[in-house]
């Protein structure tokens, strides 16, 4: 339900960071969403590609990556994927262990072209 | 083609504006609490029993955020503490440059607690830190107890689960301790407290819960300062 303000605060970022790099133009930008993040990767890229249609940034392209819920033992130290919820450690059947990955809704990165460049997916108006 | 890292939060706005909030909170020794919820799960009248039992002196305020309308505000000024209705207009979630909006004409030296009720809905909320020190969810005995494992994120980041309605359970098919094992599936160890806002059953519980967190940030803070 929120995917369309999530959208809009990629684009902003994407925005602020083309401030760096003049003369080049953004093609990628990389997000990653956490299973436990309460976002759906689906209705996020409707609503970028409904955001992004008919601006300069028409041809940016979004890339998700989802991260699952990974906990960490506080007992053995591994660290196991969460499955069907189930935070006991499959290693040594602990029940101390703790999340430190699932709730990503993070910037990775962002991918540039220089205007000009011949690369395939540049835009025809540059 | 270059790969520019960009490694910041999507919310990362939103995040600074909560950080400072929650530094202010620190500063004014301020517990602040987001309460959570599906609409019509009892969240107002949870603030409602409990602003009722609280002594009129204490130092409690309110921010109540609904899409329309200062129904909430309302139902919670009559009894004499600050309440601040947050219409959002149509945003499905409350954020925190809303609380540091409706915060700017209240002095926090003059509070020690202060009550945030977010828009009801179960999902777009956990996304949006207020700078609460705790989230609490609020489920009622209506909603079916496999809420947790449908709505996780939200169940996942708070810290109590208030199961409301508890009065019903004669007349609903819920199986409340299956909702309880549901919510510390997602989230182990999660604190769950029963209550009953209508007759007031359990509701000693979570003004003992509110009191000792309260109290908890007293000592804590008391440590820090001794330090």
């Amino acid at each position: 339900m929120h995917e369309l303000g999530i959208a809009n605060s990629v684009l902003e970022a994407v925005r602020t960071e083309m401030g760096l790099h003049p003369g080049m133009y953004p093609c990628k930008v990389g997000v990653r969403i956490g299973e436990m993040a309460a976002i759906d990767q689906e209705a996020l890229r409707f609503c970028f590609d409904a955001i992004i249609l008919d601006t300069d940034l028409k041809a940016l392209e979004l890339a998700i990556e989802i991260c699952p819920r990974r906990h960490r033992c506080h007992d053995c130290t591994r660290e196991f994927v969460v499955q069907d919820y189930n935070s006991r450690c499959p290693h040594c059947a602990s029940f101390a262990t703790i999340c430190f990955s699932g709730d990503e809704l993070e910037l990775a990165y962002l991918e540039v072209e220089e205007y000009g460049s011949s690369t395939v997916g540049a835009k025809s108006s540059q | 083609m270059d790969r520019v890292p960009l490694e910041r939060k999507v919310l990362s706005e939103n995040d600074r504006v909560a950080a400072e909030l929650r530094a202010r909170f620190q500063e004014h020794d301020i517990l602040c609490l987001n309460l959570i919820s599906s609409p019509g799960s009892g969240k107002t009248s949870l603030l409602e029993r409990t602003l009722e039992t609280l002594p009129r002196h204490d130092c409690v305020a309110v921010l109540t955020g609904d899409i329309q309308t200062e129904n909430d505000a309302n139902r919670l000024k009559r009894f004499g503490f600050p309440v601040k209705q947050i219409t959002t207009g149509g945003t499905c979630h409350l954020d925190a440059r809303m609380i540091e909006r409706h915060l700017a004409d209240w002095n926090l030296a003059d509070l020690d607690l202060l009550l945030i009720e977010n828009v009801g809905n179960l999902v777009c909320p956990s996304s949006y830190d207020l700078g609460e020190a705790i989230k609490i969810v609020v489920l009622s005995v209506t909603e079916g107890e496999d809420k947790p494992l449908k709505y996780p994120s939200i169940f996942f980041k708070s810290d109590l689960l208030v199961l409301n309605k508890i009065d019903l359970l004669p007349y609903v098919p819920f199986d409340i301790d299956a909702a309880a094992e549901n919510a510390r599936k997602v989230h182990p160890g999660m604190e769950i407290v029963k209550v009953s806002c209508l007759t007031g059953n359990g509701l000693q519980e979570w003004m003992t819960w509110l009191e000792q967190r309260r109290a908890a940030r007293k000592t804590h803070l008391q440590e820090i300062v001794s330090r």
